[in-house]
């Protein structure tokens, strides 16, 4: 008996608590850095894509919704022909983002993506490409990688030696 | 003392009880909310309080459907009785001196008879709705209410010794020296306990307890059917707000404000608090609400008639 009573109080006293309700559109809430909504695709310092277009983010997706095309400009820098991800299937688990070896493909703090018709929520390469370099500034994985480009041979990259001739090592 | 245009009062409770049972939607949502954390509904228009209006439009646009094994003519009236029978209840309160639609000198027993007809709502609801779910729900209606409208009855006697009549308005005046919820603590208690049952809120709405019985009698029915239950029970919930009001708090007396606004602040504040036990207690076991009916309230009722009928007796 004692404590229906007192339950009614303390419920009542709730009456001076601050209300936790954050009025979405008005207000926007906080959204970590790391939160994981909208995915893009970044850029290297220089401005060259950074997608090697080597299909692991595919083959991580548990949903399969990304769809890509690998190809090789004249440089020898392999990257994207096309790139697609249909947003209406991805479950925004950051998997890709995961897999991929050259911090690439990133998800970032944006979920209002909402559509009218399904079909617009399928991103092409020209939607998901943004110009900056997302969360890993300085990053650029053709100057840190050891395979040869165009204007780039072996053993140029940064933090690498220049190969070794293997027949100077003859005794 | 009824009133000089009996008219204008008839139209006036009505359209003021009308309102205040289609306010009382938003009324309930803001403070449940308020009282969980949240905002409620404050999007349609000033503090959300044109949500009554949507709520009602959207409720006179859905599909009235009477499904195919109904029994028509029942479950067509049905929420219609509820309705009625509240109403005809509002005839004997009185709001102010002179504003009371019908100046009953049994005004009290009258309440009391269609509180008690309004049960026939939930029971016919629930048998003509040829649904397990639905029968459930007005077989318990039916055992909850008789169980506690008998002590509802009895816990109103010591106020009708005190006060010596059955009239409302006699019942008011009788108060002007001492509410009776000083003398009658134990029969205010005890009244409001049976008002929650009556009104079948919250910690006894057994009838339709959604997580049991899907929604209880009214599991079959849908557009402004349904709503006019919902109507019924927010009127209910004023009724029994006013009739505390009235019998315990000294209905329309009062320093300074003019009688009705008196009225108007003792009954909202007993439907806030009957928002406030919605928002605090849960829902007991259909054993234990019998069993506390039957076992502790039925005697603490007849102990406490007894009492006021010795005092009263040897005081005068």
């Amino acid at each position: 008996m004692f404590s229906i009573l007192r339950t009614i109080w303390y419920v009542f006293l709730h009456s001076f608590r601050k209300r936790i309700t954050v009025q979405y559109p008005d207000q926007k809430p906080y959204l970590a850095p790391r939160y994981r909504g909208r995915i893009i695709l970044s850029r290297d310092p220089d401005g060259g894509e950074r997608c090697v277009a080597c299909n692991l983010c595919a083959v991580a997706c548990p949903v399969g919704c990304i769809a890509l095309q690998a190809t090789e400009d004249e440089n020898g820098r392999r990257y994207p022909e096309f790139f697609r991800i249909n947003f209406s299937r991805c479950i925004f688990c950051g998997y890709c983002e995961e897999a991929c070896p050259t911090y690439a493909i990133q998800l970032t703090p944006d979920f209002e993506i909402g559509e009218f018709h399904r079909k617009n929520l399928v991103y092409e390469k020209e939607d998901l490409l943004i110009d900056g370099q997302g969360k890993y500034p300085g990053y650029n994985f053709w100057r840190i990688a050891g395979v040869k480009i165009g204007g780039k041979d072996k053993g140029e990259a940064a933090h690498e030696d220049a190969p070794v001739d293997v027949h100077t090592l003859l005794p | 003392m009824t009133s000089p245009y009996p008219i204008l009062s008839i139209l006036g409770i009505l359209i003021v009880g009308l309102s205040i049972a289609a306010l009382l939607i938003w009324v309930e949502r803001r403070l449940l909310a308020l009282w969980q954390d949240r905002y409620g509904p404050n999007r349609v228009g000033p503090f959300g309080l044109l949500q009554v209006l949507a709520d009602t439009i959207k409720i006179f646009m859905k599909e009235d459907w009477i499904p195919p094994f109904v029994d028509k003519p029942i479950f067509v009236v049905a929420p219609a009785i509820v309705f009625v029978t509240v109403l005809m209840s509002f005839a004997v309160i009185p709001v102010a001196p002179g504003i009371i639609v019908s100046d009953l000198n049994v005004g009290l027993l009258f309440f009391l008879a269609m509180s008690s007809l309004g049960v026939y709502s939930v029971v016919l609801a629930g048998w003509s709705s040829n649904n397990k779910y639905a029968l459930l729900g007005g077989l318990r209606a039916s055992a909850q209410m008789l169980s506690y409208e008998v002590f509802m009855g009895l816990s109103l006697m010591g106020v009708v010794l005190l006060a010596g009549s059955f009239s409302l308005p006699a019942i008011v005046e009788a108060q002007k020296k001492m509410w009776f919820v000083i003398p009658q603590f134990l029969g205010f208690v005890l009244f409001l306990i049976a008002g929650f049952a009556e009104t079948r809120r919250i910690p006894f709405d057994l009838p339709e307890s959604e997580s049991e019985l899907v929604a209880g009698y009214h599991s079959e029915y849908s557009g402004m059917k349904f709503g006019m239950f919902f109507v019924g029970e927010y009127m209910g919930v004023t009724l029994i707000s006013a009739m505390i009001s009235v019998l315990f708090f000294g209905g329309w007396l009062g320093p300074i404000l003019p009688g009705v606004v008196w009225f108007l602040i003792k009954t909202f504040f007993f439907i806030s608090f009957f928002v406030l036990v919605r928002a605090a207690l849960p829902r007991p076991r259909f054993d234990q609400l019998m069993s506390w009916g039957w076992k502790v309230m039925l005697p603490l009722t007849l102990a406490n008639l007894l009492v006021t009928g010795a005092v009263v007796l040897f005081w005068r």
